[in-house]
């Protein structure tokens, strides 16, 4: 498909609201195959990020480069290679999981059944498939809504606090196909003020508080007792 | 702008200082009186309002497409103006009505719509100051949808009733009247223009002092 | 791509919608209650003040339609799923078609039900001239839906789009209850005018034209952040 690319590079990128400032010439690159993680206290601007990412948010100033191309070069073209994954769960609850996932598919331009056949099996719903999404539990409308945003397999993944309302054992599948994603060349950015959960899964980090950039480096060690000081500063 | 501000604003102070002189000088129309004289006040209000939801409606989509931020706080000087310059004609129109058609308000065409778009921008204005985060866009839409209503909101009320005295009058005016009344035109605008100017600057002094309170953080 | 999401963004909603009823159903009780309410205003010793009928109706299907549009945009926003619906990888004005026609087919069913009853109520014969009626409707119910659609679909992410709403749609539709009333008025007279109804229709028709385009202009650049 045209449009692919294998780097995103923020350059620059500034968002205000009125005299509230989300984010501050923010500027980062990441390659395929890296899990970012984007670290900081509520309200450090990481939504707004990663809403900027997913092209939902015009910043004020600066620009995302797609592979070294501008949004407004891409067009929509650009959101089939974007899959999104917010707290909110971005599905209808009125309808059946099946239901989701096929108007969704649809939305792609996806028409095969298989498709959502085997991101049923993926979310492990196959059998309670055509119930209503308002039956389940957080859990498993988060493993649908996992699937969800990876349906037309997106180049570049935006995970925005994935793991909130999750128990250990949906964490840990959540996790693990993370890390496939990103061996499979997808680049990934995950926020979440968590710091247990990234540990061991990003493989850079950046931390942003107050709309900042703080530092943006490997993943290492250390990250624990510079994410504290991080957010006791804050 | 900046240098002839201060001698447009003596020249509007001049010819505001004037004008009630050329009012009183021009002769008394026969069947309404002295009442009539409202009309060298009411209809150049009405001029600066509509030249003013213009300029809102223009400014607004240049904001949305350019996504220029001075374009948005020139339109929200005009938004403020329009209404005001709205109430000067809402006030006006009726006194004169009292006299005219017996009534203080009459469901007449032209006063109608004047109604319908001072509502709209006074709901701009109330988008603007409740809307919370992301208002100055829903505002910018708001004032787009306005400008282009103003053909529809004219052609339905007009159909609807008339009985306000034909815009066509103004071209047929005795030079007698014609002068002042133009004399006013004259000076509604230009205070229209000052105001605006001024409005305007203040917003872009708030932008600049918000600019610096974001570098301080 | 553009037609096809669309069509997609109707069926969901249509689909939603036959599942629950809830729209529907809560739109149609407000939509007869309105229609009591301005009844006992305009009612007196039983007989029913001139044109007061055309007014009911169509106060009905705008008060019923942004309360309709409110429920419908809830329903987009309760797990963010209007975001979802833009990260489609077709243009953005797509989506809200897809919404408008949702809307438009609501409003028609309400009015399904109100045009019946007012009739009924009022004794007016609606259908004299069936098909000036329901272009006047038809006309009407786009043009209002055009302009509230966005404007729900803008709302979204405001605090107080409960009370905005309305703020921004009723002096926006002005021209459209007014043409409607006015209409459906000159259709209900002793003998029928219909020039009357079809110059109207003819001003609907324009309006439907003008705010449909303006709304496919900045729908994308107003659902951007």
């Amino acid at each position: 498909m045209s449009g692919d690319f294998d780097s995103v590079r923020v350059v620059g990128v500034s968002r205000h609201f009125g005299r509230r400032r989300a984010l501050s010439t923010i500027s980062l690159t990441a390659r395929s195959g890296e899990i970012v993680g984007l670290l900081g206290p509520n309200g450090a601007g990481k939504s707004t990020l990663i809403g900027v990412l997913a092209t939902l948010v015009a910043p004020s100033s600066g620009e995302v480069r797609y592979g070294d191309r501008p949004v407004r070069e891409l067009g929509p073209e650009l959101r089939h290679h974007i899959g999104l994954l917010a707290h909110e769960l971005h599905l209808y609850p009125e309808l059946s999981a099946r239901q989701n996932l096929t108007f969704f598919a649809g939305l792609y331009g996806l028409d095969r059944q298989e498709i959502v056949d085997r991101a049923l099996e993926r979310a492990g719903i196959v059998d309670r498939a055509d119930d209503p999404l308002s039956n389940f539990s957080r859990g498993m409308r988060q493993r649908v809504a996992l699937e969800r945003a990876l349906l037309h397999r997106p180049r570049l993944v935006l995970f925005d606090e994935p793991f909130t309302g999750l128990d250990d054992q949906a964490v840990g599948l959540v996790a693990d196909r993370l890390r496939v994603l990103a061996a499979d060349g997808c680049i990934v950015f995950m926020a979440t003020h968590d710091l247990d959960l990234a540990d061991g899964l990003v493989t850079r980090v950046a931390l942003v508080r107050s709309g900042k950039l703080v530092s943006d480096e490997p993943a290492d060690a250390d990250l624990r007792a510079r994410y504290r000081e991080l957010v006791r500063q804050a | 702008m900046r240098k002839a501000f201060t001698p447009l604003t003596i020249l509007a102070a001049a010819m505001f200082a004037y004008a009630p002189i050329m009012i009183a000088r021009a002769p008394y129309e026969s069947t309404m009186g002295l009442v009539q004289k409202i009309f060298y006040f009411h209809v150049p209000s009405w001029f600066a309002m509509f030249t003013a939801v213009f300029v809102c409606g223009i400014q607004s989509a240049i904001f949305l497409f350019k996504r220029r931020p001075s374009a948005d706080r020139l339109a929200f000087a005009a938004g403020e103006i329009a209404v005001l310059f709205g109430f000067m004609g809402l006030v006006t129109g009726p006194l004169w009505g009292r006299k005219s058609w017996g009534v203080w308000w009459q469901w007449d065409a032209r006063l109608t719509m004047a109604l319908l778009v001072q509502l709209t921008f006074i709901g701009y204005l109330l988008v603007r100051k409740y809307g919370g985060p992301g208002s100055d866009k829903l505002a910018a839409a708001m004032a787009i949808f306005g400008m282009f209503n103003v053909p529809f909101v004219y052609m339905s009320v007009n159909i609807w009733r008339t009985i306000h005295p034909p815009t066509t009058v103004i071209p047929k005016l005795p030079a007698a009247m014609g002068v002042p009344f133009w004399f006013c035109v004259a000076a509604f605008m230009l205070l229209c223009l000052l105001l605006l100017t001024m409005r305007a600057q203040l917003e872009h002094r708030r932008a600049a002092l918000d600019a610096l309170y974001l570098e301080q953080e | 791509m553009f037609r096809r999401v669309a069509l997609l963004v109707l069926r969901k909603d249509v689909a939603i919608e036959v599942k629950s009823l809830e729209v529907v159903s809560t739109t149609l009780f407000f939509a007869v209650s309105c229609v009591l309410v301005f009844a006992f205003a305009l009612v007196r010793d039983g007989s029913v003040v001139v044109d007061a009928a055309a007014g009911i109706l169509w106060i009905a299907i705008a008060f019923s339609g942004t309360l309709a549009l409110g429920r419908t945009f809830e329903r987009e926003r309760y797990a963010e799923t209007l975001r979802a619906l833009l990260l489609a990888p077709a243009p953005r004005a797509a989506i809200y078609v897809g919404k408008l026609l949702g809307i438009v087919l609501l409003l028609g069913v309400a009015e399904l039900m109100l045009v019946p009853l007012v009739s009924l109520l009022f004794s007016t014969p609606f259908f004299a001239r069936p098909l000036l009626f329901v272009g006047l409707l038809l006309t009407g119910t786009v043009g209002f839906a055009a302009v509230g659609t966005l404007f729900a679909a803008m709302l979204v992410r405001s605090r107080t789009r409960d009370i905005m709403l309305p703020i921004l749609l009723y002096p926006i539709t002005v021209p459209v209850i007014i043409a409607g009333v006015r209409g459906t008025a000159a259709l209900l007279a002793e003998t029928p005018d219909e020039p009357a109804a079809l110059m109207w229709i003819a001003l609907l028709a324009s309006f439907d034209v003008v705010f449909v385009t303006l709304a496919l202009w900045t729908f994308e650049p107003l659902m951007t952040e």
